[in-house]
């Protein structure tokens, strides 16, 4: 689906000759350091950025060609935080990721059909008149991931769709994420900072490094002690549960002994702990 | 405590949300009516209140009188002296509010209207210069070169800000500081050409400072009502363009929104519909600032229910301080843009100061 493509940003380059085809109803990881290029290969694929060099496809067409309304029909997009400055009520939020879809004759009723299936999926259907800012950062991720459902896309593309949810969430995240791409048969890529998550629920994961792919393939492919240390210099040791690898972070610098040593924020734990168990008024 | 929705719950739920929405909508159309009405009523020839709407009712109507009967003279005082005078503060109430809803949300920014962002005064300095310049000023309003030339002033603004808002992301407060430098380039270049104007011209000019609803006539009308009911029309129909857009650009973007073009259009109808207003009755500020956040306060985001609901409360500022202009000085007028001043500056700082978590500071 996607070929040889190249973005500046300013005048660094941010990714540099990045080439991936994907194919297949799936779900893929994205994975690297902050500031790697994850959010730029990723708005280079749904033409928020256009690539300065290169050319994106989806399904053959040439990106740069599509009308912005016609590659919103195929692409959906989950931004990393929402803009609140004028909230609408949830259910106004998740309607408007019909808007690809509405013509002049579109029926709110059909719309309305599927806001409902999208707030049932979500399990949010009781936040669905409450105001947008004034929910939770988690129920937050929800509402904007039930937009992009709404928006009925073929490619599903999300920045950080974990980030601000508590372990459980995240779970219920990924895992409806992986659910979608079996079922409405959808791709799903994901920008991810949870190697864990990402191996255990990823088809296929794209490590990358310095503005490039720096490996593709399954989590056990990608995943391995090597390459972790070479893109974030952590050292860690991989376990491997149910065929997928996971991490635990290995930091020899920094061992139990450092922990009690650190006098300062020992000492300030002790006060806080006295204050709070009212030892100390 | 309400129990958990169920499907048909969040129908109901939106539908009675909806309806909400357009009883309010309704209410404050009456309230224009019934401040209109009480307006014609100081007409200096004691016609009573309901008799003011009889007498215009019957005038759309076509009924016609016996000529020089005291029925013909209330009809042609009432048609000719104050009728243009409230249809002109509705016309411009709605303009200015839609302008307002349109700049908040191309921008994302709560504090965005044509009157904060400069616009307004290179409309003003346009009109002036085609004042002193000597392109139309036989007739102070009514021509259209200086229309022409209040949307070329107008269009300045809008395209710098345009440009700086595509290189830097606006905060509400840059927003702002942006417009005191814009507004005072031009204020300063419109000083610099009334300083080489003589006096009559001057007079002329100075209208334009403070808007004034005074001595106009139905020939005043035209153009501001045809560009505003355009502009209405359009804003209507661009409504759920203009909901993508307070998403930001991105979301937008990727919801099938052409970012870039669709901020263009917007931007070049805010400055034709505040170009179309400002040369006629002046600058009056804070009506399109005001409206579109008293009436998001009650109704919530949706530009769907926002515009037309904006454009009714805008007209109803702007009765009712045309009215209070009339009022307190009786029988001599205060000028509209005075009052909306010293009522409105009020209401912008309380805004400014309430301004709540995440208003506009995107990201």
């Amino acid at each position: 689906m996607d070929d040889i493509d190249f973005a500046y940003s300013g005048e660094k380059l941010t990714l540099k000759n990045v080439t991936l085809d994907i194919r297949n109803p799936q779900l893929i990881s994205i994975i690297g350091p902050n500031g790697v290029g994850k959010s730029t290969l990723i708005h280079c694929m749904n033409k928020i950025l256009s690539p300065t060099r290169g050319t994106v496809f989806v399904d053959d067409i040439d990106v740069s060609q599509i009308k912005v309304k016609e590659l919103a029909k195929k692409i959906g997009y989950v931004p990393y935080s929402a803009n609140d400055t004028f909230p609408l009520t949830v259910i106004d939020t998740i309607l408007m990721g019909r808007n690809p879809h509405s013509t002049w004759k579109t029926d709110l009723k059909d719309d309305m059909k599927i806001v409902k299936e999208v707030l049932e999926m979500m399990d949010i259907v009781p936040l669905a008149m409450r105001p947008f800012n004034e929910l939770s950062a988690g129920q937050h991720q929800r509402v904007m991931l039930a937009r992009g459902l709404a928006q009925e896309p073929e490619i599903l593309l999300l920045d950080e769709p974990t980030a601000n949810l508590d372990i459980k969430h995240q779970i219920d995240v990924i895992r409806l994420l992986k659910k979608l791409s079996i079922k409405k048969n959808i791709v799903v890529i994901m920008i991810s900072h949870d190697l864990n998550l990402a191996a255990k629920y990823s088809d296929n994961i794209i490590m990358m490094a310095d503005g490039g792919v720096f490996a593709v393939g399954t989590p056990k492919d990608v995943i391995t002690e090597d390459n972790i240390r070479s893109v974030y210099g952590v050292e860690a040791e991989l376990v491997e549960h149910d065929g997928r690898p996971h991490m635990i972070i290995i930091d020899s610098d920094f061992t139990e002994e450092d922990s009690k040593t650190l006098e300062g924020s020992y000492v300030l734990g002790e006060i806080l702990h006295k204050r709070c168990s009212g030892e100390e008024s | 405590m309400e129990g958990i929705p169920t499907e048909d719950r969040v129908d109901a739920d939106y539908r009675s949300y909806l309806v909400r929405k357009v009883i309010f909508i309704i209410g404050v159309l009456i309230g224009c009516i019934v401040v209109a009405g009480i307006s014609l009523t100081i007409n200096g020839r004691g016609i009573e209140f309901f008799d003011c709407y009889e007498y215009i009712i019957k005038h759309i109507l076509g009924y016609e009188y016996e000529y020089r009967t005291e029925d013909w003279f209330n009809d042609y005082v009432l048609w000719n002296t104050y009728m243009p005078r409230v249809v002109i503060a509705i016309v411009s109430g709605c303009g200015l509010a839609i302008c307002g809803v349109i700049m908040q949300s191309v921008f994302s920014n709560p504090l965005a209207d044509p009157y904060t962002t400069g616009v307004s005064d290179g409309a003003t300095l346009g009109a002036t210069m085609a004042i002193v310049s000597g392109l139309t000023f036989a007739n102070v309003a009514g021509s259209l070169g200086v229309v022409i030339n209040a949307f070329i002033g107008a269009l300045v603004p809008a395209v710098i800000i345009i440009l700086i808002s595509g290189a830097v992301r606006l905060s509400p407060a840059t927003m702002i500081l942006i417009g005191v430098a814009l507004s005072g380039v031009f204020s300063g270049l419109q000083t610099l050409v009334m300083y080489s104007a003589d006096p009559e011209e001057l007079t002329a000019a100075l209208r334009w400072g403070i808007g004034s609803f005074n001595q106009i006539q139905w020939s005043d009308c035209v153009i501001p009502a045809l560009v505003t009911v355009i502009g209405s029309v359009l804003s209507i129909f661009m409504y759920r363009n203009l909901n993508l857009l307070t998403l930001g650009e991105a979301s937008a973007k990727s919801l099938g929104l052409d970012v870039e073009q669709f901020k263009s259009l917007c931007m070049v109808l805010v400055a034709f519909m505040a170009a179309a207003i400002i040369c006629y009755v002046g600058i009056i500020g804070f009506v399109g600032l005001i409206s579109p956040h008293f009436v998001r306060m009650i109704l919530g985001g949706d530009n769907k229910y926002v515009i037309p609901a904006s454009m009714l409360v805008g007209s109803f500022f702007l009765l009712a301080s045309d009215l209070i202009a009339r009022l307190v000085v009786f029988p001599d007028e205060l000028r509209v843009g005075l009052i909306m001043s010293v009522v409105g500056a009020p209401i912008f700082l309380y805004m400014i100061v309430k301004r709540k978590k995440g208003y506009g500071e995107v990201f």
